[in-house]
């Protein structure tokens, strides 16, 4: 068991957030939110069919209250701009859904790399609505500074393209993104393995959200369970103090050695 | 939503310049189909290790060293299929609307003057319909219709999408090309699709196939797409028919080359891309048979490489077994239960089908085939806001 994870005033037992699109079928989402151990699972609205009998919704556990154990995150996938985002939301809210919204502003179908300046500004309308913003966002610092500064409750700086397995491409963002926020940071997009997931809680990210890797594995409850370790053992060794690269590699001096 | 602001409301005979229409008509599909038959296998592996193939990739794939390596082919699509789509299939049906017709096209069952049962559905009959359809668990639903512009007007389009927005997420048209004006009251409608296929590439077999009508303008149909981006419609679906022409390739490349074009010129834009190998219909339309079942599997495999982020389509014109076989190698979107006759899902119309469907599975039945076969079937995937 790792150290909890708060966010506006919520505490989560894990530091791993699942994506539920991509995988094969309900059940299998469902053996995978179990394996992951995750407390946060995020669902696209466009997704949700309430009055469908096997809604995806269905895959997950508890009562979709903010209390619940797993605590259901809508985003708003298929928004290309501010105005559709908060529409999106507010649509969420209408159903019932918990006012957490993981904000995702997308308007290249292809990359699916969010534009900055819509998420800032539907992040400002959605806080002043009351709703509680995780704004997946482009590795920015400054721009992860202005979303905090818009009351956001995480930042959600992408690792790499969504969906591309191609890990912590943008680490040196990453890394100062870290060292500023003042709200929790959580990777989104890119992790493609699980040694990606620890690299990222290494360097001090707070959580990580994963959907592709584990939705598309051959063995999606396995994988799930792959990456919950892996979360856990780079905020472990995050906590523990990591050795300083080049601090323990001390050279046998193989160029002047013949001196001796 | 503003893209680049071009002038697309001329309906002129040639294509507006700054439109994917005319990146189209600009491509050298002569040498790139000459570059199929002198690809070699390096090329074919360039093809297939490249993580942004380009059209002369895509004219690799199709070559016949490529059919060699049919299976490697295969595996590299489903893979990237899997990494952008997931298990996944989006599954919609076709609403017919109408099969009354001015247009005179040799291989449409609904070509004017074939001696058919006809009609036109009422708004109550379309809504009727899509309550139907609904009830048999679709969500996504396409609006096809014969062109006829007074019985199924842009007015009575547009009733029919208002009629329909509360009933159904997701709302795409397959009608008679529009203005950029009709597509944008279609879009506040509560439309957001527009399918449009150019039936060939080709202007010569494209005018040798279109006897009659407003169809026959090659360019206004060309870049009709373009004009359904500008108002604003955020999915495009686009097409050729197999079977018109005697060479597939050139098709196949054309078609990737506009798919390629919208993205780039309409780059909030989804698309979807399908290559139909037609079926026979009413008219004693007999296609020639254009398209072995192998080279319809290299094709798609092909098609998922070069557009790795397009939607690919594969209509019910192909026989279930077939189906569920190229499901793997990059189909994301496939209609199911599909009637193609107006009125066919509340009653029995008797108005005759625009073609002849192969894969006669109801939607529960294709859920159920896609279940068994590991994958999601996705009723749902739009929220209007």
């Amino acid at each position: 068991m790792i150290d909890p994870l708060l966010i506006a005033g919520r505490e989560l037992r894990s530091r791993l957030f699942l994506g539920t699109g991509k995988f094969p079928s309900n059940a299998a989402l469902a053996a995978t939110i179990e394996s992951t151990g995750t407390a946060m699972v995020t669902v696209a609205l466009r997704r949700v069919d309430l009055t469908a009998t096997d809604d995806i919704l269905d895959a997950i556990p508890g009562d979709r209250s903010v209390g619940a154990e797993v605590l259901l995150l809508t985003n708003t996938s298929g928004a290309i701009d501010a105005g559709e985002a908060v529409r999106l939301a507010r649509l969420a809210r209408a159903a019932g859904l918990p006012r957490w919204i993981k904000l995702e502003v997308t308007p290249d179908p292809r990359y699916l790399l969010p534009d900055a300046v819509e998420t800032l500004r539907a992040a400002e309308t959605l806080v002043a609505e009351g709703f509680t913003v995780l704004p997946y966002c482009p590795a920015d610092p400054v721009l992860c500074k202005r979303l905090e500064e818009a009351g956001c409750a995480a930042v959600m700086p992408l690792g790499s393209w969504i969906g591309s397995n191609q890990g912590l491409r943008s680490r040196g963002a990453l890394e100062i993104i870290v060292e500023q926020a003042t709200v929790p940071v959580v990777v989104d997009a890119g992790l493609g393995a699980p040694s990606h997931a620890a690299e990222a809680m290494e360097i001090g990210a707070d959580a990580v959200l994963v959907n592709t890797a584990i939705g598309t594995a051959r063995d999606p409850v396995a994988m799930g369970r792959a990456f919950r370790l892996a979360v856990e053992a780079g905020r472990a060794g995050r906590l523990a103090g990591l050795a300083a690269p080049g601090a323990v590699a001390a050279a046998s001096s193989p160029l002047t050695g013949f001196l001796a | 939503m503003s893209a680049v602001p071009v002038e697309l409301e001329s309906r002129g005979r040639n294509v507006p310049e700054a439109t994917a229409a005319a990146d189209v008509v600009a491509t050298d599909l002569g040498g790139l189909r000459a570059l199929v038959d002198r690809s070699t296998d390096t090329d074919v592996a360039r093809a297939l290790a490249t993580p942004h193939p380009g059209l002369e990739d895509f004219a690799a794939l199709l070559s016949a060293p490529a059919a060699d390596r049919l299976e490697d082919l295969a595996q590299v699509a489903h893979r990237r299929t899997l990494q952008r789509f997931g298990p996944t299939m989006r599954l919609y049906a076709p609403l017919y609307l109408s099969n009354e017709c001015v247009s005179v096209c040799t291989y449409c069952g609904f070509s004017a003057g074939n001696d058919i049962a006809r009609r036109t559905l009422t708004v109550d009959e379309v809504a009727a319909e899509a309550a139907e359809l609904r009830r048999r668990g679709l969500r996504h639903v396409l609006l096809v219709s014969a062109e006829h512009a007074r019985l199924v007007s842009k007015d009575h389009l547009v009733r029919c999408v208002e009629r329909l927005a509360p009933l159904l997420p997701s709302i795409a048209v397959e009608v008679q090309v529009w203005d950029t004006a009709t597509y944008r009251r279609l879009l506040a409608a509560g439309c957001e699709g527009v399918t449009v296929f150019q039936e060939t590439y080709d202007p010569e077999t494209y005018a040798a196939v279109h006897l009659k009508g407003k169809k026959r303008n090659y360019a206004w149909r060309l870049a009709a797409p373009d004009r359904a981006a500008e108002a604003g419609m955020r999915r495009l679906g686009i097409g050729a028919l197999l079977g018109l022409t005697s060479d597939w390739r050139t098709e196949a490349i054309a078609l990737t080359a506009h798919a390629r074009a919208l993205m780039r010129r309409w780059w909030r834009t989804e698309v979807t891309v399908a290559l139909p190998r037609l079926r026979p219909a009413a008219g004693d339309y007999q296609p020639a048979d254009p398209i072995t079942d192998a080279a319809f599997a290299q094709l798609l495999c092909a098609l998922r490489i070069a557009l790795p982020d397009a939607g690919i389509n594969l209509s019910t014109r192909e026989p279930a077994h077939l189906r569920d076989a190229l499901v793997p190698l990059g189909v994301t979107t496939m209609s199911a239960g599909s009637h193609t006759e107006p009125g066919g899902y509340a009653a029995d119309s008797g108005a005759e089908p625009q073609f002849e469907i192969a894969d006669t599975r109801s939607p529960a039945e294709m859920g159920k085939a896609l279940r068994a076969a590991g994958y999601d079937p996705v009723w749902k995937d739009w929220q209007r806001s």
